[in-house]
């Protein structure tokens, strides 16, 4: 039996927090009174973590330049146990899920704001963990973080941290995206491999451990997407990051938009062996398991393979796949073809995926 | 994937498919008991594949689904306790109760959690010695080991605040049940792979010659389940009647002796109430006396239970395999996995659900019909 590996949870034990702590190494009520702890905590992490011109003014609102056109605007709240997971924290989720939903939506996202719900007793040290992930990973993906607001909530009123982000980004010209766009005849990618976001906060979470460690995917799109509406931008009739319900619900949830229906190919879905072995272990069904970093294109045919090159020819997209096409049959439904050759429908969950008894 | 990729190969799986129309003559329906190897039959499509006359009978073997509904109620009665912990596998919680079901009760305020081993909650009781943690330990065979193995461990380290609401079903007194229920259709059964990993299948020759049907111990992969019927086929058209191992990877003659000698120590056979089914004489396992004092039914003596099924349901006539789920009426409309009204249509093995996740509420002609679309793609 091959050693199990450790989750690659950081080690707060030597952290050096660059906050002066004001003698409370954990938050306490006090952080979101709105007097001089809670602007110590603006002034020695969240400024230094997030610095820009917008930020800085520390006003009520931050006040931006953009251009004249059409904006897309996108909110979510993150509220993932445990905090830190293989492959990301909260902190990456934050950012990475908003710059994702403004990127398939045709936007180049340009400025998020940040809203922690920090629970009293929560320690500072994790904090400054989650917003150096956050910096970094807004760093990654090009946008600012240019206004937040902290709120504490007393001891066992909350789950140590949840995360809200807004974010707005600048619509591409010339690009016509949407879940109701997808046409009879379009080709549908995916970007890589399905399910590892999910099965990576499961390894954690429900204590199990496997052989070999599965990671999140949790990555920002817009680079690669960007990359793909440069070349193709008229050929892409809907993108889709399929996160919670996994690509199974994504399709649905477009095959229904658009009224067609869709036809995949179960033997050409890239999925990582140790995710599939996880599942196949909990009695779970990849195409219902989250994923942070993926996203799905519809395209016109005859793009299909250059957009399938230019996804694999990118960092995040090298195990980028064909994996079926839209039709006008079986409208508002998603068909799989077996590996057997036989025909399943792949309906939308109803709640969670619920591991099996044996 | 060592050990399922092989199993899963497509072209192989069509020339056994073709294998077993080549020997079948006459039509026959099978049984499948397992509730794990009716939802390979369905997301596989293995159905679609058979001859038209072979047909698959789906069997009781869904843990979740043949649980009575008293037992159900209880467990809610007892996980809504304050000072309670009630531990449960994960496809339970969804079950319906009369009133409500596990999820309801979870958050209502119940300390409800789904855990992967019956060993967890024996851990979380020695964590939590001020509250009662309860396990509930439904299943077949398959799972009872896990389970006597819990209790056994927490009557070793003096747990005091660890119980088993135990409902354990056996599948050789099913299958004499099914054969011996007037009507009975089914004329050879596939035998749960995992079910006779534990315990072997020297159960079952009595079996084969007291009703003279086949019976082919079968795994659960596309490959392993048509071996199963292949076989199965194979001796319904010689006209024999043997147990025979298809599944010889995982299951010996013998079984798993030191599990089977740790059930024997902690469990008894005890007459068992199936849903939807009704009363099998010496279906099941209770806890044998030296460890009755871990039976959470007596810990908790919870009364005043009245259950009420759905009168439109007809799940017992799934699970005796008298009818598809389709043909019943409430079948995707009354009932669906969102608002189930049977425990069958809420375990991702009950047959319901089966059926109405892999979208047999299309008719054949519609499923070939998807297919179409898939080849000029």
């Amino acid at each position: 039996m091959a050693e199990i590996a450790k989750p690659d949870i950081p080690d707060f034990s030597n952290w050096s927090c660059p906050l002066p702590l004001a003698g409370y190494p954990t938050i306490v009520m006090g952080h979101g009174g709105g007097g001089k702890l809670g602007n110590e905590l603006v002034e020695h992490l969240f400024l230094p973590a997030f610095r820009n011109p917008a930020l800085e003014n520390l006003g009520d609102a931050a006040v931006l330049n953009l251009p004249t056109g059409r904006l897309a605007m996108s909110t979510d709240s993150f509220v993932v146990q445990p905090l830190f997971f293989p492959g990301g924290s909260i902190g990456e989720l934050a950012v990475n899920g908003t710059v994702n939903d403004l990127a398939v939506s045709g936007a180049v996202p340009k400025y998020l704001s940040a809203s922690f719900i920090l629970e009293e007793g929560f320690p500072l040290a994790q904090l400054a963990a989650i917003v150096e992930a956050m910096a970094k990973a807004a760093e990654t993906a090009g946008v600012q973080i240019v206004t937040g607001d902290t709120k504490v909530v007393e001891r066992g009123h909350g789950d140590g941290c949840y995360i809200n982000t807004a974010g707005i980004g600048e619509l591409r010209q010339g690009i016509q995206v949407g879940p109701h766009r997808a046409q009879p005849g379009d080709a549908i990618l995916v970007s890589g491999t399905i399910g590892d976001h999910g099965m990576a906060i499961m390894s954690v979470r429900e204590g199990l451990e496997f052989e070999s460690q599965i990671r999140s995917d949790c990555a920002a799109l817009n680079g690669m997407i960007g990359a793909v509406l440069d070349v193709a931008g008229m050929s892409v009739h809907a993108m889709r990051d399929p996160t919670r319900g996994g690509l199974a619900s994504t399709l649905n949830e477009i095959a229904q938009a658009s009224g067609v229906g869709i036809a995949i190919d179960e033997a050409r879905l890239p999925v990582r062996t140790e995710v599939q072995s996880a599942c196949e272990l909990l009695g779970l069904d990849p195409v219902y398991v989250a994923n942070e970093g993926k996203a799905v294109f519809f395209v016109a045919a005859e793009a299909a393979e250059t957009v399938l090159a230019m996804l694999r020819a990118h960092p995040l997209g090298k195990d980028a796949a064909l994996i079926g096409h839209v039709t006008s049959e079986h409208k508002g439904m998603l068909v799989a073809r077996t590996a057997m050759g036989s025909n399943r429908v792949i309906a939308t969950q109803i709640g969670e995926q619920l591991p099996r008894i044996c | 994937m060592k050990y399922l990729t092989e199993f899963r190969n497509g072209e192989i799986a069509q020339r056994m498919a073709r294998d077993i129309a080549a020997i079948a003559t006459r039509p026959w329906k099978i049984m499948e008991v397992c509730g794990g190897q009716t939802h390979s039959i369905i997301k596989n499509g293995i159905d679609q594949m058979l001859p038209a006359g072979i047909e698959m009978i789906h069997g009781p073997g869904c843990p979740v689904c043949v649980t009575p509904l008293e037992l159900i109620d209880k467990a809610l009665a007892i996980a809504a306790q304050p000072g309670v912990i009630f531990c449960s596998f994960g496809d339970m919680l969804r079950v319906p109760g009369t009133d409500a079901d596990l999820f309801q009760i979870k958050g209502a305020g119940g300390d409800v959690r789904v855990v992967y081993s019956p060993l967890d909650a024996v851990e979380l009781a020695a964590k939590n010695l001020d509250k009662q943690v309860v396990f509930f330990g439904v299943g077949f065979e398959t799972t009872a080991p896990a389970n006597a193995m819990s209790v056994h461990v927490a009557k070793r380290r003096g747990l005091k605040n660890f119980s088993l609401l135990v409902s354990h079903v056996l599948v050789p007194p099913a299958i004499a049940a099914i054969l011996d229920s007037p009507g009975n259709l089914v004329q050879a059964f596939l035998l749960a792979g995992h079910v006779c990993s534990v315990m072997g299948y020297w159960e079952y020759p009595p079996l084969a010659e007291k009703y003279g049907i086949p019976l082919v111990v079968t795994g659960f992969e596309p490959l392993d389940l048509l071996d199963g019927i292949r076989r199965a086929v194979l001796q319904l058209e010689a006209g024999r009647h043997e147990v025979e191992n298809a599944y010889g990877r995982i299951v010996t003659f013998e079984g798993n002796q030191p599990a089977q000698r740790l059930l024997a120590e902690v469990f008894e056979v005890t007459d068992r109430a199936w849903r939807g089914i009704g009363v099998i004489p010496k279906s099941g396992w209770r806890l044998a006396p030296a460890y009755r004092d871990f039976d959470a039914e007596e810990r908790f003596q919870i009364q005043g239970i009245h259950t009420e099924e759905s009168p439109l349901c007809r799940a017992g006539d799934v699970l005796r395999g008298a009818i598809k789920p389709a043909e019943c009426a409430a079948f995707g409309k009354q009932c669906t996995p969102r608002h189930p009204l049977g425990a069958t249509m809420v375990s991702s093995e009950g047959a319901c659900a089966a059926y109405y996740n892999y979208g047999r509420f299309l008719s054949a002609e519609e499923l070939a019909g998807a297919g179409s679309a898939l080849t000029h793609g």
